[in-house]
């Protein structure tokens, strides 16, 4: 497995602490998320920053009151065909406006980075090693985009001149 | 998605083992070799669970020759000669029942 | 029709690149073929008996010229010289090979086709009526909205892994030609109460193994809430349509498991809460859109002229102008539906020779358009009514000048297992033969309006369920056996059929519809009164006596 976070490769700062392990002091950790909704007022105060994995069968919503206090949002992919968690990741940037890391983990490869950075996924736990070796080919195989989406790159109706005025037929 | 490995077999008669060739999505067939051919009469025929599976075993790890290996009927003809068993078999091995051939339409 | 600019060709390139490496991967073992499944069908590439088959885009059914000749220019070069045009706006190769994919793809994107989402769990080709912008019942073109829904849809980061495959359907006109209510959301254009324009939404349609009908939720959408409400059904979707079971993962299946009140009541929750930031389809972009359709600048030109008056002496062209012209909204134009459904041969199937023919006439007589539409046929939208006899003896010359639109033998059909890995029985074989019990032209007339649809499995491509007379191919104990609706209908009345009995055997199909046919002859009260209005007043139960009295 390897990271990717903002694009380019680098070690995860995050522990994964199990529900009955204690803290470790002072290190970035990433919570289920039973363990962070029952503790989630005293997290609050925490020192290092606090992160937590959601299912994607889980209602996002249940985050909302939390997410100034969440430094780590991971999203699941149990399958890649399985786009529950892009929902999610949407919901998270543009509804509750979250600006913290948002970490897709399952199945993630390669041919899915473009989605889930544009779904706004800012953080990869990357299944296989060749795949991020390719991460940077994979999100910029496109340059043109229709939508509007997460990752603000321009879409084509914002910067394509006005058409050529109408001809006879095509 | 299951492996064919997993699938339940049952052997009621004979088989051969095919497959779609991956670069072109021909219909193949095992040959007693370990390879594979489009022609029918050089297939293994197989009659028990065991040489069956050992056979699918061995395709599925060929990924990059052949697409989707499971294990079809075959009988033979009273020619003596190896037909498909069922009529989705045949269609494979002999393209589609009706004259692909495109005439003029009456009018 | 919608003319590409350097950026939509931009982005199909990149889109044949990025499929080319897949191919590439798939082919030296870096992809397994799980991982590159999903992938080569939202390309539209599927593995089926004999071969790839390669499912191309034809959005809202309308083609250039240009776009015809590229299409013969592949099923010559890359495939038999045959493509196979589907009931949903695309065109199939069914003999294709994986690595010709990356040639024929590019070959395809230098003319403006491509196969993105065409298969896979997204939202597929935008459907709409074949006669749209030239239709005379129409309120507006509802081709611009399915553009402006394609171009927004089109490698969605948030809805291209639905639980599903997602169609889309949307008519302007007051009749249905394009089966809205079979889609997964059916849009009929409307005017809002000020004269606005806008949308009554229906979600939840759908054939194969549990066929509904979609139901209403919005009466009027404004045209500027269309691109959030859409999104807002889609996200309930993504969110909480059932992943478990792929026979109850459309839509469909939630909606009903919900009801249809609770799922409208999740949609307007979901589109409320997403108003502030949801995509607003604003004026401009509409206009933006609709400056790049390109509309013939049509002749000026009288209805009736002498040289189509002089035609009408010839018996033969007189029965194909009354079977396949229809009026158009533009004074001395007509709409010309051109049938591929010769007796005896496959539903849908059109030569590369046909299609280039096809495109010349479209040049020559048509402003270079041609359309396609969910019943398998073609059409030209925009012919001058002078030039019907001239095109009409060019049809003739190669095959396509037939008289059968919307009776017995204009049957539709689904590849069926002669091609399709999924189905359990031949679906073309059943329809040559009854095209060919009932080819007499007369008998056909005598007959009148009758539709008949065919699949070959549950899937119900063959949209079986809808034909005034379906048929179902079934297996049984390795035998095909078929079962016989009666009673479906398409249009802005659209009914499911129902089922008259036991299946029957391959063999005794045609019998079967020979009984059907001559029963509704003795039932109708008068000529006039066509096979599903007979159907409607009598119920199935004469049809059902007459079918297995001797049975």
């Amino acid at each position: 497995m390897r990271f990717v976070k903002d694009g380019r490769a680098a070690e995860d700062p995050y522990r994964r602490v199990a529900d009955d392990a204690s803290l470790p002091d002072g290190v970035p950790v990433l919570l289920t998320g039973e363990r962070f909704l029952a503790d989630a007022a005293a997290l609050a105060s925490r020192a290092a920053p606090v992160g937590v994995i959601w299912p994607n069968n889980r209602e996002i919503e249940e985050l909302a009151p939390h997410l100034a206090h969440l430094a780590a949002i991971a999203l699941a992919f149990p399958t890649f065909r399985d786009g529950r968690a892009y929902s999610q990741a949407r919901l998270l940037r543009e509804r509750y406006h979250y600006r913290g890391e948002l970490r897709a983990t399952g199945q993630v490869l390669r041919d899915q980075f473009l989605f889930m950075l544009r779904a706004g996924f800012t953080a990869f736990e990357i299944a296989k090693d060749g795949d991020a070796d390719h991460f940077a080919d994979a999100v910029h195989r496109y340059t043109r985009f229709y939508q509007p989406s997460a990752d603000r790159r321009p879409v084509i109706a914002a910067v394509r001149q006005p058409p050529t005025p109408q001809r006879k037929s095509a | 998605m299951t492996s064919p490995l997993d699938q339940k077999l049952r052997i009621d008669g004979l088989v051969v083992i095919t497959a779609n060739r991956l670069r072109d999505g021909a219909v193949i067939y095992r040959t007693a070799g370990g390879g594979w051919t489009t022609d029918l009469a050089g297939a293994l025929v197989l009659d028990a669970v065991a040489p069956v599976k050992a056979e699918l075993a061995q395709a599925a790890g060929e990924g990059t020759l052949a697409v989707g290996a499971y294990a079809a009927p075959v009988v033979h003809d009273a020619n003596g000669r190896l037909v498909p068993g069922n009529l989705r078999e045949i269609i494979r091995s002999s393209g589609p029942t009706f004259d692909l051939r495109r005439v003029p339409a009456e009018t | 029709m919608y003319v590409y600019d350097e950026f939509d060709q931009t982005l199909l390139n990149e889109r044949v690149a990025e499929f080319s490496d897949q191919i590439k991967r798939r082919l030296s073992g870096e992809l397994s073929e799980e991982e590159f499944r999903p992938l080569r069908l939202m390309n539209g590439t599927y593995l089926q008996l004999h071969a790839y088959m390669l499912r191309i885009s034809i959005p809202y059914g309308t083609l250039s010229s240009k776009k015809l000749r590229m299409l013969a220019h592949i099923a010559r070069r890359y495939d038999r010289g045959y493509g196979h045009f589907t009931t949903r706006q695309n065109l199939q190769f069914h003999w294709i090979k994986l690595e010709d994919l990356p040639n024929a793809m590019a070959d395809l994107a230098s003319a403006g086709l491509h196969g993105i989402q065409t298969s896979g769990n997204c939202v597929r080709n935008i459907s709409t009526d074949q006669w749209a912008g030239v239709a005379r019942d129409e309120i507006a073109d509802p081709r611009i909205y399915a553009e402006i829904l394609r171009q927004h849809l089109t490698l969605h980061p948030e809805f291209s892994f639905l639980p599903r495959k997602f169609k889309i359907g949307i008519t302007g006109a007051a009749h249905d030609r394009a089966a809205v209510k079979m889609h997964d959301i059916g849009l009929w254009l409307r005017r809002g109460p000020n004269g606005e324009l806008g949308f009554e939404v229906a979600v939840g349609g759908g054939l194969g193994r549990t066929p509904y009908l979609a139901e209403t939720i919005r009466g009027f959408c404004p045209s500027r809430d269309l691109l959030g409400y859409v999104e807002a059904i889609l996200r309930v979707y993504n969110r909480y349509g059932r992943r478990d079971n792929i026979w109850k993962a459309r839509i469909k299946i939630l909606v009903h498991d919900l009801g249809v009140a609770k799922f409208r009541d999740e949609v307007e929750a979901e589109f409320e809460a997403s108003k502030d930031y949801a995509p607003v389809l604003d004026e401009r972009l509409v206009a933006e859109i609709t400056r790049r359709f390109h509309y013939p600048n049509f002749e000026n030109v009288e209805d009736n002229p002498p040289e189509l008056q002089a035609a009408f002496h010839d018996a033969r062209f007189r029965t194909w102008y009354f079977n396949a012209v229809a009026p158009h909204r533009v004074p001395g134009h007509a709409i010309v539906t051109i049938s591929l459904k010769p007796v005896g041969l496959t539903p849908g199937d059109c030569t590369a020779d046909q299609m280039e023919a096809l495109a010349d006439f479209a040049d020559q007589y048509g402003y270079g358009e041609i359309r396609n539409g969910h019943e398998q046929n073609l059409c030209l939208p925009s012919v001058r009514q002078r030039d019907l006899p001239a095109l009409w003896r060019k049809l003739d010359a190669v095959g396509l000048a037939l008289s059968n639109v919307n009776l017995i033998t204009d049957i539709i059909a689904c590849p069926g297992l002669d091609y399709c890995s999924l189905a359990n029985a031949r679906a073309i074989p059943v329809a040559m033969e009854i095209s060919k019990r009932f080819a007499d032209p007369d008998l056909q007339r005598n007959i009148g309006r009758l539709h008949i649809n065919i699949s070959g499995c549950i899937n119900a491509c063959g949209h079986h369920h809808i034909g005034h007379i379906g048929i179902l191919g079934v297996e049984k104990q390795g035998q095909e056996f078929y079962q016989i609706t009666l009673g479906g209908k398409a249009d802005e009345n659209a009914k499911l059929g129902t089922l008259i009995g036991p299946s029957v055997p391959f063999d005794k199909v045609a019998d079967v519809i020979e009984d059907v046919v001559a029963a509704y002859i003795e039932l109708r009260e008068r000529p006039e009164e066509i096979f599903i209005d007979t159907v409607r007043r009598v119920g199935i139960q004469p049809f059902k006596e007459r079918v297995y009295a001797v049975r």
